[in-house]
């Protein structure tokens, strides 16, 4: 398929391009969904692009606290939605909550960094969600801002709801999985999902994890859930009984 | 007495004559030419065995001093400290504080002698840098805390003499290198300051004579004073009857043997290379125990108070017999030990020659020590090792450079003392032995990250640590950057370590703590696991916050095999020896008989490994084809090795599927014919090791290498990157691990070239790693590939083939492993559920 230089916004998602192989395609509520080896999930009946916790300048945050960490944090973040972007073609890109580290995150982007927000919102509806360290609107960002969003069956919000929803897609949980064969370990960030609803894996670079074995997550889904790891070019679907609890 | 001793005699002043005559002891010949030294101004460096006085020797000038200073009333003395004493070992500081204050209270000497170290109380360490004592007894991390306060010219102006004991332990590391420039600043401050080094006979001490005395470029270097040897050592090999195993490292085989030598000698310390072979020997030998001797374990890893508890039995003699590693390999001396036995491979001249100094601290009398190799490849190691015993002969040591995150974290402590001028500091770095080479670059990028991260974005202005004042010098931002200093200071980063404690049944509190084991090694267990550790058999149960809950076990075997803890490669210098003894079937005759007819079989069926080439046999077994390859540079190198050469392999579409390696070979496996593979021109062995594989191959690996990570991190710690866990104020340890491997990939993928990650990449080269040993072997063979395409198995492949399914598999990358797990799996995942097509 040929591609144009710059996105025609409207074109048909670029399906070829995706590595991730059947693994990557997953049904949600009955919705199909497929999800990205970068940390992304597309929903090609919508063309929307979904992302979650992308902790947006926590490298600057931190260097406030004296622990000066590489700056570069926002911008690998942001290649990978500019990648994904690339990769889907989509017409809304939404933002799952928490993707400002911090409520003067938005002050603190480079320009490099509002450029690269700005080539993402050319032509594309962008939607923040409301997360818990970015409750507000923030102006850098453009866009909508939004508590959550309901649209074509689905729900989709920060924090997930205390109680087994259908039709769910939150984030705020940053999941990691662990799976340890012949006396190796590989632990990575992960998508988890029963079927009825699910957990994003954090996209920021700097951002930690928290096993989906944890009473936190595993409390979450109503049937054995299945946890859809990052890997280098396509995502590794793993039973909940495979994956090992940290340490 | 001879004449000389007589002569010599006269030299000494009173009442240190007397003192010496009351006990009828001459002061001996070193001990005498360091006092001389002292008094023409010169620093030296006193090379002498165990039990030579060497202590004394450098305390004598002090003592005298100090003893000849007016005893007037109203005359003050001068505020600061005379002498500085820095050891490794906190205990050892302590043990010499003891042994010093006898003499000088039996010589009735006005001296203060106090310790300081993490132990001393607050109130004692601020009293301390009002009222300094005449000697202060320390270690490297309190001399670089009491360096980085305003108060430091007070203390240090009047120093004297300072004392580096156990120099040849210190100077080749981390810690190394912080002493060193805690000593260029020592010497700022007191520039008349001698320095005499201690060190036990090492290859080359030249490195550690310019240690004593500033460097300015022309190599500079203190005198040196070789005492005179001890007797030689009686070393034997013990030439077990029992059949000597192919592989492993347990000398299971020897142990009757070896409780004989328990039974037959007062008090022996054995040593071993891992705390695994310490709790496996130690268990084996209370199993055959009938005598109900008292035997103690002793290794790094054991609760603090149990070590001491088996130290301080130890120092009354109450133990028969002592299991440890290179736990003991230092420490305070103890008199009664009359036999060291080594268990396993000495892996290098110059610790085994430490080891046997353990036994018999009367120097003319000889230490005794009995070898017990514990397979075959160890029977050649220890012929090698015993040669060089006898014949003295070091490991030469690894040319070092100091460290730069060592180099951040002592700019930053110098920014606590106070403000500096940049080019004076540089001059000053530059003249510590570790950093004189230090190009102005490095200098400059190392107080560039001190700043603000020294990051190519210079996005940290408004954050900074350091600023420079108007005058152009630095200074701290502000108080809580001396804070952070102060609680990160020092270069040992341990691994993350888990407590193990001991709970009875179903409890999750409570219970005895036992040790602490390294995370890593807790990681790839599952609840139900059983593994050795402090002498029994535990079942690992779970993990509550930083504590391993385990039960006793009534299994015979561990599960889990290997609990690699202090392991260290083969040296070198020891390589070089069994290699040598390898390629001359001449020198086969003070081998064991079926050592000898393994090594007469391989020359039959393959071939020898030469001096100079590299052997390498490729072979057909159990549907699988193996290359096994014969560096004999050690695991560590090897192990990389094997990284490099199984992307290759795969990128050659040659299929390898694992390697294992140990001290001596490694060995690849795989689905395609490597012998077929070479002869059709497909496989060019010459290409496959070609030295080039350091390279983009090298690269390609280290990002994704767990080992460059961990070697991240504590660059980043020690550097002060990030902050450094705290019993009781640390939020959660694997947050940290973590964080620092998510900082490593960001770092990696944007600012390649920043100071850190040059760090890590030069502790790569020789630490984990060990690419310096890998690149020097290399290029050693690069034309000297010796391949022989062989039917079946050579026996020299058998112990490195037998590892296979012992030792943890490398060489395959995690996104395999993932795969492999969703393959297996997804079958039994996708069962009764109709979600997912």
């Amino acid at each position: 398929m040929a591609m144009t230089e710059c996105s025609e916004v409207y074109d048909e998602p670029d399906l070829q391009a995706d590595t991730s192989g059947p693994a990557g395609l997953i049904a949600l509520a009955g919705t199909e969904l497929r999800l990205d080896p970068a940390g992304g999930l597309f929903w090609p009946a919508e063309r929307m692009l979904i992302v979650a916790d992308l902790h947006l300048e926590k490298g600057s945050s931190f260097a406030a606290r004296g622990i000066a960490l590489p700056p570069y944090d926002s911008r690998a973040t942001l290649m990978l939605l500019v990648e994904m972007a690339a990769r889907w073609r989509p017409r809304i890109v939404v933002s799952l909550g928490d993707t400002l580290h911090d409520r003067r995150a938005g002050t603190r982007l480079g320009p490099v960094e509002r450029e690269m927000l700005a080539g993402l919102a050319r032509g594309r509806e962008m939607v923040w969600i409301a997360g818990n360290h970015d409750p507000d609107a923030v102006p850098e960002l453009g866009g909508v801002h939004l508590p959550q969003l309901a649209v074509g069956g689905l729900t989709l919000r920060h924090e997930p709801g205390a109680r087994p929803a259908a039709g769910e897609i939150a984030g705020h949980l940053h999941p990691v999985a662990r799976v340890v064969r012949r006396g190796r370990s590989v632990r990575r960030r992960c998508f988890a999902t029963d079927g009825a609803r699910l957990v994003m894996p954090a996209l920021g670079a700097y951002a930690g994890g928290l096993n989906v074995r944890d009473r936190a997550l595993a409390g979450l889904f109503a049937a054995p859930f299945e946890a859809h790891l990052i890997g280098g070019a396509r995502t590794y679907r793993i039973a909940d009984h495979v994956c090992a609890p940290d340490r | 007495m001879t004449v000389l001793d007589r002569q010599s005699a006269i030299d000494l002043p009173e009442p240190f004559r007397s003192w010496f005559a009351g006990r009828g002891w001459a002061p001996r010949a070193h001990q005498l030419a360091l006092l001389e030294r002292a008094r023409l101004g010169r620093s030296v460096l006193l090379i002498a065995p165990t039990g030579a006085g060497k202590t004394l020797a450098g305390f004598l000038p002090t003592l005298v001093e100090l003893a000849e200073r007016p005893r007037k009333r109203n005359s003050p003395r001068p505020p600061g400290l005379h002498t500085l004493y820095i050891s490794p070992l906190k205990a050892l500081a302590v043990d010499v504080a003891r042994n010093l204050e006898r003499p000088a209270a039996e010589m009735e000497l006005p001296i203060r002698i106090e310790t300081r170290t993490g132990d001393t109380p607050a109130s004692r360490r601020q009293r301390q840098r009002r009222d300094p004592p005449d000697i202060l007894l320390t270690t490297p991390e309190q001399i670089a805390l009491l360096l980085a306060s305003a108060d430091a010219p007070h203390l240090f102006g009047d120093l004297k003499r300072i004392v580096l004991d156990e120099l040849h332990a210190l100077a080749n590391s981390k810690r190394g290198d912080l002493l060193s420039l805690g000593l260029a600043r020592i010497r700022a401050l007191a520039p008349e300051a001698q320095t005499v080094g201690l060190s036990a006979t090492v290859a080359d001490p030249d490195t550690l004579r310019r240690w004593l005395v500033p460097q300015r470029g022309e190599g500079e270097m203190g005198d040196l004073v070789i005492a005179e040897a001890g007797a030689a050592p009686e070393l034997s090999m013990l030439d077990s009857a029992a059949h000597v195993p192919w592989a492993g490292h347990t000398a299971r085989h020897s142990l009757s043997e070896i409780y004989a030598l328990i039974a037959a000698n007062t008090t022996t310390l054995l040593f071993v290379n891992t705390r695994m072979q310490a709790e496996l020997l130690f268990q084996e030998l209370w199993h055959i125990n009938e005598l109900n001797f008292p035997i103690a374990l002793h290794h790094g890893s054991l609760d603090v108070s149990q070590r001491r508890r088996v130290e301080a039995a130890m120092g009354e003699g109450r133990l028969k017999a002592v299991v440890c590693t290179s736990s003991l390999d230092l420490g305070i001396d103890w008199g009664a030990v009359d036999l060291v036995v080594n268990v396993g491979a000495p892996k290098g001249s110059s610790r085994l020659m430490q080891r046997i100094g353990r036994a018999n601290h009367r120097l003319d009398e000889p230490s005794r020590a009995v070898l017990v190799p514990a397979n075959r490849f160890e029977v050649l190691e220890c012929r090698a090792a015993m040669e060089a015993v006898r014949a003295g002969a070091q490991d030469g040591a690894v040319e070092r450079t100091g460290a730069l995150d060592v180099l951040a974290q002592h700019v930053l402590g110098m920014a606590c003392a106070g403000p500096f001028a940049a080019d004076a500091l540089y001059e000053e770095v530059r003249s510590a032995e570790p950093y004189s080479a230090l190009p102005r670059k490095d200098f400059d990028d190392v107080l560039a990250f001190d700043a603000t991260g020294g990051y190519a974005l210079r996005a940290y202005e408004r954050f900074a640590r350091i600023r420079q004042m108007k005058d152009g010098r630095w200074r701290v931002a502000n108080p809580t950057v001396a804070q952070q200093y102060r609680l990160n200071v020092g270069t040992i980063v341990e691994a993350t370590m888990l407590k193990v404690r001991l709970v009875g049944g179903k409890a999750r509190y409570g219970g005895r703590v036992l040790g602490e084991v390294e995370e890593y090694f807790v990681e790839t267990m599952s609840p139900g696991d059983t593994f050795v550790f402090a002498g029994e058999i535990l079942e690992y149960r779970a993990i509550v916050e930083d504590t391993v809950l385990v039960v006793r076990s009534h299994a015979k075997e561990p599960k889990v095999p290997s609990y690699e803890g202090g392991k260290f490669p083969l040296s070198t210098f020891l390589a070089a020896g069994v290699r040598a003894m390898l390629a001359d079937p001449s020198r086969w005759k003070s081998l064991p008989n079926q050592v000898r007819d393994w090594l007469e079989i391989q020359r039959r069926r393959s071939r020898l490994p030469g001096r100079e080439d590299l052997l390498v046999e490729t072979f057909p077994r159990g549907g699988r084809h193996y290359l096994v390859a014969y560096p004999f540079e050690g695991r560590l190198a090897h192990q990389t090795l094997g990284m490099l050469l199984t992307r290759r392999l795969e990128r050659a579409r040659l299929r390898p599927l694992g390697f294992v390696a140990n001290d001596y070979a490694l060995a690849i496996y795989g689905v395609s014919d490597l012998s077929l593979a070479v002869r059709q021109g497909r496989l060019d062995l010459g290409e496959l090791f070609d030295a080039d594989m350091l390279g983009d191959d090298l690269e390609a690996w280290l990002a994704e290498a767990a080992l460059m990570k961990r070697t991240f991190r504590q660059c980043a710690i020690i550097a002060g990157l990030i902050e450094r866990r705290f019993p009781g104020k640390e939020k959660n340890s694997r947050q940290v691990t973590m964080s620092t491997d998510l900082v490593y990939d960001v770092l990696r993928a944007h600012e390649p070239d920043h100071v850190l990650l040059r760090a890590a990449r030069q502790d790569a080269a020789t630490g984990l790693m060990d690419l310096r040993r890998l690149s020097g072997m290399l290029m050693r063979i690069r034309e000297r590939i010796d391949h022989v395409a062989l039917d079946r198995v050579s026996p020299l492949a058998v112990p490195v083939m037998l590892e296979i399914g012992r030792e943890m598999v490398g060489g395959e990358a995690a996104d395999a492993l993932l795969a492999e797990a969703e393959d297996e799996l997804v079958e039994e995942a996708m069962r009764g559920d109709d979600r997912v097509q």
